[in-house]
């Protein structure tokens, strides 16, 4: 059919059918740009809600614990008698102590189990179906159930090293590898697979090209998966709870001996009656806040700035 | 493409693996060494359910299942103790309900406007705020809910009830759904993100407004992965022990729907109880690992009805 033969009465019915269909659409557009405001206001309410949670949270901390912020909160130990002039610092050094064996231990564990599912393990295999399905599972897992893990298998039972820094350290590994492993194989996935390819056509085995050309790129990722999981684990104070953490300890810490950390003192201080102790518990809190929020703000830019980095080769 | 294999006329016209055909010992001990780590993972579950086991068939030994799961009183250091593990249970559910109440509307809200209004300056903003929240260690939040959203929300809402007690498990609902809101409002993001643009692109073609698009078309491709969102913050807030602890109290089992006093939970008896020095092998000491054993398989239950609603929403737009 010519294209110029369009008969008159086709071009008015097309123009009709576009005056209705516009009449219709406009009609509609303009009844629901209302609901349509009063749906992002409802958004915008609850969105609100989160951050002005965690925004007030942190202005109430300075404004409890704000006035006892100084060096004796670092420097001075626990007292039951004078609150006014107790310290965190066995807590701070116990804390140091199990975060620097968590870190031996997820590092490479965590990265290591990640190597295996992303490069090595074939997915017709049923274990390897088993071994994914179950670090899903473990990242579910409460904190406390490690706890007891941690008491009748680290602290007493097969392992039973006691009510120590380290069996701190193991428990709460535990708790943070699934995790690292989630992060790091995400890292790893993104690599793209024209560079270990590249490697491997050119002779490189798999743990070369593994080691040389996949994690280099993979780091940041990796790293950021571990900041977090660093940041939680200093934060945790349930697991602890039952491997011991509860001490009340005047002295300075150790690997192997008893032990308590940051948040469990914090806890500790905040069931006291007194005014002084809830001052004291809120500086805790600020340190804490302060430590850990560092940490996740370098890992959130960290993702971000290697995110955007990639993108522009 | 280039074969791995350095075999004469190896693999003409068949698609061999990039591996070496020469297998070296050190890639096989790497390998088997990757492996471990991995396996790992299985090692600890089974050191979470053999640790359970025992204690659990011990305690049961000593107190019939029937009574330990419908009994109503939960009085286990009394000096004729009681069993009845159903009021921390209802404890722990009254905690679900109401961070749920407070997290679904949030979270969701959230999600829907980060993935369909944010423009992307603003998500960049938001999305990390909300990760920062997720972030905060959960006694602080326990702190924070004790010491200011309690008094707030008795000023709030006086005719809820008497507030007589310093712990209210309604006030803890709240913390715990605060804490929650950041992994629903993740997850659904990510879940009505993976909806392929086509589908939106549509409907706008057919004339439907973003409100439109975002609840009727997004949101319900969307679904499975929003629901594995819910579930998964539901099996957190089961798990939740520090600011259950702190702000519902830990002290005082009663099977009570009272959403202004306190109320023990799981969680709060296994961390109040538990603290250092129980002797090994006593019904106190068997009686957490009953508790944790019941724990364990709630939230495994609800974990695995998770990770089956992600693969749903996941294989669907691949």
């Amino acid at each position: 059919m010519p294209p110029t033969a369009t008969p008159r009465r086709v071009r008015r019915a097309a123009e009709g059918a576009r005056s209705a269909t516009m009449a219709a659409l406009t009609a509609r557009t303009r009844r629901g740009r209302a609901t349509s405001t009063a749906f992002l206001g409802i958004m915008l309410v609850g969105l609100s809600f989160a951050l002005v949670g965690l925004l007030s949270l942190i202005v109430f901390m300075f404004v409890e614990g704000g006035g006892r912020l100084s060096w004796t909160l670092l420097t001075e130990g626990p007292s039951t008698i004078n609150p006014g002039g107790a310290g965190y610092r066995p807590a701070i050094l116990g804390t140091l102590w199990v975060i620097s064996g968590v870190i031996m231990l997820i590092v490479p564990l965590g990265v290591g189990s990640a190597i295996y599912l992303e490069r090595y393990a074939s997915k017709d295999r049923w274990w390897n179906r088993l071994i994914e399905l179950n670090i899903q599972n473990l990242a579910g897992v409460p904190s406390i159930v490690f706890g007891i893990l941690g008491l009748a298998f680290v602290a007493r039972g097969p392992l039973g090293l006691g009510f120590v820094a380290i069996a701190g350290s193991i428990t709460v590994a535990m708790l943070v590898l699934p995790t690292v492993i989630l992060a790091a194989r995400e890292a790893i996935k993104a690599v793209p697979s024209s560079i270990s390819d590249g490697a491997m056509a050119l002779g490189a085995t798999q743990w070369q090209t593994t080691r040389r050309q996949v994690l280099p790129i993979a780091l940041p990722g990796i790293l950021t998966g571990v900041i977090l999981a660093v940041a939680r684990a200093i934060g945790e104070a349930a697991p602890l709870l039952l491997v011991g953490a509860v001490n009340f300890i005047t002295f300075d810490p150790t690997f192997t001996s008893r032990y308590t950390t940051l948040p469990v003192l914090i806890y500790n201080y905040s069931t006291r009656p007194q005014e002084e102790f809830r001052v004291l518990a809120a500086a805790g809190v600020i340190i804490m806040l302060v430590l850990v929020l560092a940490m996740n703000s370098v890992a959130v830019w960290l993702r971000n700035h290697f995110e955007t980095k990639y993108r522009e080769h | 493409m280039t074969r791995g294999s350095d075999e004469p006329g190896a693999g003409v016209g068949t698609r061999r693996p990039l591996v070496p055909s020469g297998s070296r010992y050190g890639e096989t001990v790497i390998r088997g060494l990757l492996f471990l780590c991995a396996a790992l993972s299985v090692v600890i579950t089974m050191g979470i359910v053999l640790s359970m086991i025992g204690p659990t068939i011990s305690f049961l030994g000593q107190v019939p299942i029937g009574e330990f799961l419908t009994g109503t009183t939960w009085a286990p250091s009394f000096a004729t103790p009681s069993f009845g593990v159903l009021p921390i249970v209802v404890g722990t559910g009254i905690i679900l309900v109401v961070s749920l109440t407070v997290a679904i509307p949030v979270g969701l809200l959230s999600a829907i406007y980060l993935s369909e209004y944010a423009s992307p300056k603003v998500r960049r903003v938001i999305k990390p705020a909300l990760e920062v929240l997720e972030g905060i260690p959960t006694v602080a939040i326990g702190l924070f809910a004790f010491w200011f959203l309690h008094p707030l929300i008795k000023n709030l809402f006086p005719f809820l009830g008497d507030w007589r007690s310093p712990f209210s498990v309604g006030v803890a609902g709240v913390a715990v759904g605060l804490l929650i809101v950041p992994l629903v409002a993740s997850i659904a993001d990510d879940a009505m993100r993976a909806v392929p643009r086509a589908l939106r692109e549509g409907a706008y073609a057919l004339g439907s407004g973003k409100l439109a698009v975002s609840l009727r078309v997004v949101f319900p491709a969307a679904i499975s992965g929003i629901v594995a969102a819910i579930v998964l913050a539901g099996s957190r807030a089961v798990g939740e022990t520090m600011v259950v602890l702190i702000a519902a109290g830990a002290g005082n089992p009663r099977l009570s729907f009272d959403l202004t006093e306190g109320v023990q939970t799981m969680t709060a008896y296994i961390a109040g109880r538990a603290t250092g020095d129980i002797p090994v092998g006593t019904l106190a000491y068997d009686t957490l690992f009953a508790v944790g054993t019941l724990l364990f398989t709630a939230t495994l239950i609800l974990n695995t009805i998770a990770i089956r609603f992600v693969r749903r929403f996941r294989e669907l737009y691949d």
